[in-house]
């Protein structure tokens, strides 16, 4: 009993020695015959379609490599033709049309209306309005937006009207004084716009009856003045563009002037376009509050000016502020005495409507 | 007239970085400003691939149509150089370039970037002398008959450039033969004996 088993497990292990032989032997075998597309195909892959493609959109893998020390970008830029896309065919026309429309809309509404004159003779007595606090703040922050609307319009547009009318020299000197000008000043104008929307933030709460101001235009439809506070519906809303798209056009142009805090293309390429589209647009609008500040309204600007404003002034453009500070008047000898005496004396009206 | 163009030949690009450090050597740009930079797709992965960039010379250049001071021109040659006496380091050219070709030597707050750098195709810029164009914006080896330096010197052959009729054709031929045992000698009767696929390993 005990022999016959030993025998046949002599016999399994005989066996199965013999197929691991012939097993490594067919193995090798195959290793010899290898495919040698296959091996191409894996020792060199190629760089196929699909791949090109992808890095046309743009895409790059977590294993992407450039030897330029501080690049981070990938190897196509797609943002950039987009960008460009959208500043030369959109933003580029949309200023020129808003800005252009605006000039022609004021010399149409001058043409037709005309000045907006005073109904009543002027009494002579003052009303103190714009302190000198307010006066230095309003022409500084003027002077300011003037400056960067200028140089900023150069900046877009200049290339296609002053390069060919002035010639190399000049264009190059125009060009970048316009950038300094605009790097500079524009943090400058950011915080002193911000002080200024501050300071009159109280004056610029909308009220009830500003939705009649808007009804009747201003005063332009039907008869008689609308009711309106220390400022009226119209300046309400210069006010709140503003200290909306006005803090828009602050924030990105912040970004745009601030290149060492490393930010990327892409976002540079956004700031830039909002940048754009809110600067033009407020340029525009800017124009508007010029005309009605200066030579579309009788009075207006000696009050920015002097800092007084003609009682009948008061009284037509402004009845719910003249209402609460009609007993403050200052007749105009009296102003002279005053200023006379100090120069800094000015003393505002309370400005609440 | 000649079409200028770079051609970078993926299948043969070994990242060895020659064109950057011949580059920088011809027209010793400036600290800082790399003109030409290798970039690498699924690096240590089975699918790397290494292509060397630089400004393409675009026919449609994007820098072109945003710059603000309108300081780019194209050559005779569809080389797109700029004027460095008309930039303002405004960054625009940047965000456009497709390559990342412009580059500045600073980022300043204000907006204070320098003059652009990008690659000239080695064909100079606007200058006076001959010693204030080299200063300015390197080599201009074109003027004088010879291509740019970062191809001419590409150990592997795989940046090429040219007239982009001629790039093509011989991009055109290796694409062909790629792969066949007689290499890009195909027709030349000694094609087989210095056959440059030879593989001993292959071979009885």
């Amino acid at each position: 009993m005990n022999v016959s088993h030993a025998w046949t497990s002599v016999w399994r292990m005989a066996l199965m020695a013999l197929v691991l032989i012939l097993g490594l032997g067919l193995g090798q075998q195959a290793l010899a015959q290898a495919d040698p597309d296959r091996e191409m195909a894996t020792a060199a892959p190629s760089v196929d379609a699909d791949a090109w493609r992808q890095i046309r959109s743009g895409e790059t893998g977590p294993n992407y490599r450039s030897s330029r020390f501080d690049s981070n970008y990938n190897l196509i830029n797609v943002s950039g033709e987009n960008w460009r896309q959208l500043r030369n065919r959109w933003v580029s026309p949309f200023g020129l049309i808003a800005i252009g429309g605006m000039l022609a809309m004021i010399v149409i509404f001058y043409l037709i209306f005309g000045r907006k004159d005073l109904d009543e003779p002027r009494t002579g007595r003052k009303l103190l309005r714009w302190p000198l606090m307010m006066r230095s703040l309003h022409w500084t922050v003027a002077t300011l937006f003037i400056l960067l609307a200028l140089s900023g319009l150069n900046l877009f547009y200049g290339k296609l009207v002053f390069k060919p009318l002035f010639g190399d020299g000049a264009w190059s000197g125009m060009i970048s004084a316009s950038k300094l000008v605009h790097n500079y000043l524009g943090p400058l104008f950011g915080i002193l716009l911000v002080i200024l929307l501050l300071r009159l933030f109280k004056e610029n709460l909308p009220k009830k009856h500003d939705l009649v101001w808007f009804k009747k235009g201003g005063g332009l439809i039907g008869k008689g003045h609308v009711d309106a506070g220390f400022a009226n519906g119209g300046e309400k809303v210069w006010y709140w563009l503003l200290a909306t798209a006005g803090i828009v056009v602050i924030a990105s142009g912040l970004v745009l002037d601030f290149p060492n805090f490393g930010q990327g293309r892409d976002t540079m390429q956004w700031a830039n376009i909002i940048h754009g589209l809110g600067a033009l647009g407020l340029t525009a609008v800017a124009l508007g509050h010029i005309y009605i500040g200066t030579i579309g309204t009788e009075g207006s600007l000696e009050g920015m000016a002097t800092g007084y404003v003609d009682e009948t002034w008061a009284k037509e453009h402004h009845n719910l502020w003249y209402e609460k500070v009609k007993d403050q008047t200052v007749t105009k000898e009296q102003l002279a005495a005053d200023h006379g005496n100090s120069q800094g004396g000015d003393q505002a009206a309370p400005r609440t409507s | 007239m000649a079409q200028m163009k770079f051609m970078c030949d993926a299948e043969r690009c070994i990242e060895c970085n020659g064109c950057v450090t011949a580059c920088k050597n011809a027209n010793e740009v400036e600290w800082g400003v790399q003109r030409r930079r290798v970039v690498t797709l699924d690096d240590g992965e089975p699918t790397e691939v290494s292509i060397s960039v630089a400004c393409m010379h675009c026919d449609d250049a994007p820098c072109m149509a945003v710059c603000p001071t309108d300081c780019f021109y194209k050559t005779d040659d569809g080389i797109v150089l700029h004027d460095k006496d008309l930039c303002i380091g405004c960054g625009y050219c940047l965000y456009a370039c497709p390559f990342g070709a412009p580059q500045f030597p600073k980022q300043n707050a204000f907006g204070e970037r320098g003059k652009m750098d990008k690659c000239t195709f080695c064909a100079g810029g606007p200058a006076e002398t001959k010693e204030e164009e080299y200063q300015k914006y390197g080599a201009n080896r074109i003027a004088e008959g010879k291509l740019p330096l970062c191809a001419e010197m590409c150990s592997t052959k795989a940046l090429l450039a040219g007239d982009a009729q001629e790039v093509a054709d011989i991009f055109r031929q290796r694409v062909v033969q790629r792969g066949h045992k007689d290499g890009g000698w195909s027709g030349n009767p000694q094609a087989e004996a210095d056959s440059l696929a030879y593989d001993a390993t292959q071979q009885g």
